[in-house]
């Protein structure tokens, strides 16, 4: 072993000289090899790595498609169609980039989810949390902008209403939304920049992914208990043990997807974009992508414009802080009999969003947007830190093996460092 | 593994609950149910009845395309709803398209191509408006995936003309609809019983000759639909099956833990 170079173990030579030179594969072993993981993850532990799937495919298809796509007023809608009827399997690519934006926001959703319910985002992940944030913020620009790319109508008319939210800012709005469409309506210069940014944010998105993966390694996983991993007894090497539950998981998720994209592809899309967009004529509803109607109904909830706007904003916002409005020690909403209702009701709540949203403006949806607006901010504002203080958690189990193996895993065999049990 | 189960569930409940809430959120205004019209490109095994598109085709180039373009389609796309190449060659030909500029800068028309664009029946919309009393007539290449129905929709529209109800104020050149949006179209009742002669002997009711075209305007807005729904198909099944195998590896993996 001569000076500077990296002790490896692997025994195979070319990959002990590369390995010696760039720990690459050590690496790789330590934190997906090895790695310790508590034993039990539930299924919902699944959609990390199925975040990461849909982000890959996304890139994936996306090169490809734009190699044929044109990002020209005059051109865009044909091109997506010609790509659909004269590239070899150009259907196949539309359909599954299209698609998968959609798989990927339920996918996050869900992990998103998965946190707030077993409490992920309490201290020490509070970082590993706001990156995900920061990466649902990321996804949720890249998606509009995507949409606007076929250039049908509701992209044409979704990016001029949505563009024009910041108008409502006083003073500067008019500058802001001119500026943001390079000109003085949604027009060609808008679609090239679109298309630009389209292509640039899913890369600065898998960045974030690598720091959000980075904090994960540091911190280790949360678990359905919320409880921390006391020792080995607790924990299992992620390789075999997770890569093959992950792949279960994987197998549904493809499966779902294949579905849509063989089977609906347009269900989840709106047949409006299928007519070309024209300035001349404003559809009767213009709605955006499902994944955004729980906050277009938070907007739409206020009479006023900026109010909405500051509202909908303010929504996602509310995600960064969110752990610090929990003041709770116990992680796992399984020991919080009263917050696990407020939050199912969240849950419940952000459907009728979901719906609410895609409906006209009219009774009696409005007034159900408000309510449920009402109880979004009233959750994380009020709720959730008054449960934090008065709220009598269940016992926490001594340790994850003694909860969940049959004969409690034996006798608790201390790590050095474990901490004492923090019980509320 | 109990604790596995749940939230396995919980998560597909969540996944139909977001396929449900989506398409249902957008329905919204006032409703026009369509008829229940069956089409051979129904459900997961539908496949375009090539008679029926041939039938629908012709319905189009006879009625239709004097209003209507189809920018999107070529002539020789027509090999995959089962024209010879020798029907193909005769059906481009039989328009004139134009081309050029040739070697003295002129442009010229000459006799389409298997590889020409279908003709476009007015040079501009201008031109479509002038000629249809201020209305354009819509590109329909893929208006069978523009309007929710699709060919059930495009059969309902084409045989829903009827006389307007009692106080229903009809607009200048408009005529009545029972399935159009506000129930006013631009559209004269385009089809007319007999109004083309069907090579097999099918009769041209009106009703079948909208069947026929909105069959042939499916085919259009979704060339890809056959081998899309074969492939599919196959690969569900296929990840089926790994999946069961891929559940057993990891039972297997897993049964050494407790
Ligand atoms: C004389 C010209 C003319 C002919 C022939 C004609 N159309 Fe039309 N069509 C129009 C015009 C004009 C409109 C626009 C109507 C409006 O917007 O009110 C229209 C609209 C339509 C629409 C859109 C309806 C909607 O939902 O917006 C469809 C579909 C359609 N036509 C199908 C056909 C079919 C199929 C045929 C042949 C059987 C046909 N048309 C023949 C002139 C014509
Ligand atoms: C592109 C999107 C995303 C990708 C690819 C991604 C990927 C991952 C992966 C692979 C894990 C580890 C496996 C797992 O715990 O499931 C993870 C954990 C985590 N993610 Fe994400 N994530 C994404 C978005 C988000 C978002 C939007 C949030 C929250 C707003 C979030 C919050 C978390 C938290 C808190 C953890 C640690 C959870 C735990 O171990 O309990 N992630 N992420």
């Amino acid at each position: 072993m001569s000076i500077g170079l990296h002790n490896s173990e692997f025994k195979n030579p070319v990959i002990r000289w590369v390995d010696s030179r760039l720990p690459l594969f050590t690496m790789m072993q330590k934190e997906y090899g090895t790695f310790p993981t508590p034993r039990n993850f539930n299924y919902f532990w699944n959609f990390g790595a199925l975040a990461i799937v849909s982000l890959m495919i996304m890139i994936l298809t996306g090169v490809f498609l734009s190699m044929n796509y044109t990002a020209h007023t005059g051109y865009a809608f044909d091109s997506v169609e010609r790509i659909m009827r004269d590239v070899n399997y150009g259907w196949l690519l539309r359909y599954v980039h299209a698609n998968g934006a959609s798989m990927f926001f339920i996918v996050v959703y869900i992990h998103i989810w998965r946190g707030m319910y077993y409490g992920s985002y309490k201290a020490p992940r509070e970082l590993l949390w706001m990156l995900g944030v920061v990466i649902f913020l990321l996804m949720m620009a890249t998606a509009f902008m995507g949409y606007v790319l076929p250039w049908g109508q509701m992209s044409f008319w979704g990016a001029t209403v949505i563009t024009n939210l910041f108008s409502a800012f006083p003073l500067v709005g008019g500058h802001i939304v001119t500026w943001l469409w390079g000109g003085f309506s949604v027009d060609n210069p808008t679609l090239n920049r679109f298309f630009s940014l389209h292509y640039l944010l899913p890369f600065v998105i898998a960045g974030v992914v690598f720091l959000h993966i980075a904090a994960l390694h540091v911190t280790g996983s949360n678990n359905p208990l919320g409880i921390d991993p006391k020792g080995p007894q607790d924990t299992i090497p992620f390789h075999p043990y997770y890569t093959s539950k992950d792949s279960v998981g994987l197998m549904v998720y493809f499966i779902v997807f294949a579905v849509l994209v063989f089977f609906v592809p347009n269900m989840l899309g709106h047949a409006d974009n299928y007519i070309p967009a024209n300035p001349m004529v404003t559809p009767t509803h213009i709605v955006p992508e499902w994944y955004f109607l729980p906050y277009y109904a938070i907007l739409r909830a206020v009479p006023d414009k900026l109010g909405g706007v500051l509202l909908m904003f303010g929504s996602i916002a509310l995600l960064f802080v969110l752990p610090w409005l929990d003041g709770s020690p116990v992680r796992s909403m399984r020991f919080r009999p009263l917050s696990r209702i407020a939050f199912l009701l969240f849950t419940v709540n952000f459907f009728v969003l979901l719906y609410v949203g895609g409906k006209p403006a009219e009774e009696p949806f409005v007034t159900i947007s408000r309510f449920s607006t009402a109880y979004y901010f009233a959750y994380f504002l009020v709720i959730l830190p008054l449960l934090g203080r008065i709220e009598r958690p269940l016992p926490l189990p001594e340790s994850i093996a003694r909860a969940v193996l049959p004969r409690g895993g034996g006798p608790i065999r201390m790590a050095a460092t474990a901490k004492p049990m923090e019980k509320a | 593994m109990r604790m596995l189960k749940a939230p396995m569930l919980t998560a597909m409940a969540l996944l139909g609950a977001v396929a449900l809430a989506a398409p249902a959120a957008r329905a919204a205004g006032d409703e026009i149910h369509l008829p229940a019209t069956g089409f051979s490109s129904d459900g997961i095994f539908g496949t375009f009845d090539r008679a029926s598109v041939q039938r629908g085709f012709q319905v189009y180039r006879e009625v239709c395309a004097s209003c209507h373009s189809m920018n999107l389609l070529s002539y020789r796309n027509l090999r995959d709803i089962g024209l010879t190449e020798e029907q193909v060659r005769a059906v481009a030909a039989d328009v004139q398209v134009p081309d050029g500029p040739n070697d003295e800068g002129q442009m010229f028309e000459r006799p389409g191509r298997p590889s020409d664009r279908f003709r476009r029946p007015f040079a501009n919309a201008a031109a479509a408006r002038a000629a249809n009393n201020g209305a354009l007539p819509p590109d329909l290449s893929v208006i069978a995936k523009a309007r929710e129905g699709g060919p059930r929709y495009l059969h309902a529209l084409l045989t829903g003309y009827a006389d307007p109800p009692a106080g229903f104020v009809l607009g200048e050149g408009m005529h009545y609809n029972r399935y159009f949006p506000g129930h006013q179209i631009a559209m004269a009742p385009p089809l007319n019983p007999d109004q083309v002669e069907f090579a097999d002997h099918t009769p041209a009711t009106v009703d079948q000759m909208a069947r026929d075209v909105a069959l042939f305007l499916h085919w259009t807005a979704e060339p890809e639909l056959e081998q899309r729904r074969q492939m599919g198909i196959k690969i569900v099944l296929f990840l089926g099956v790994l999946g069961v195998l891929v559940y057993g590896v990891k039972r297997r993996i897993w049964a050494d833990l407790h």
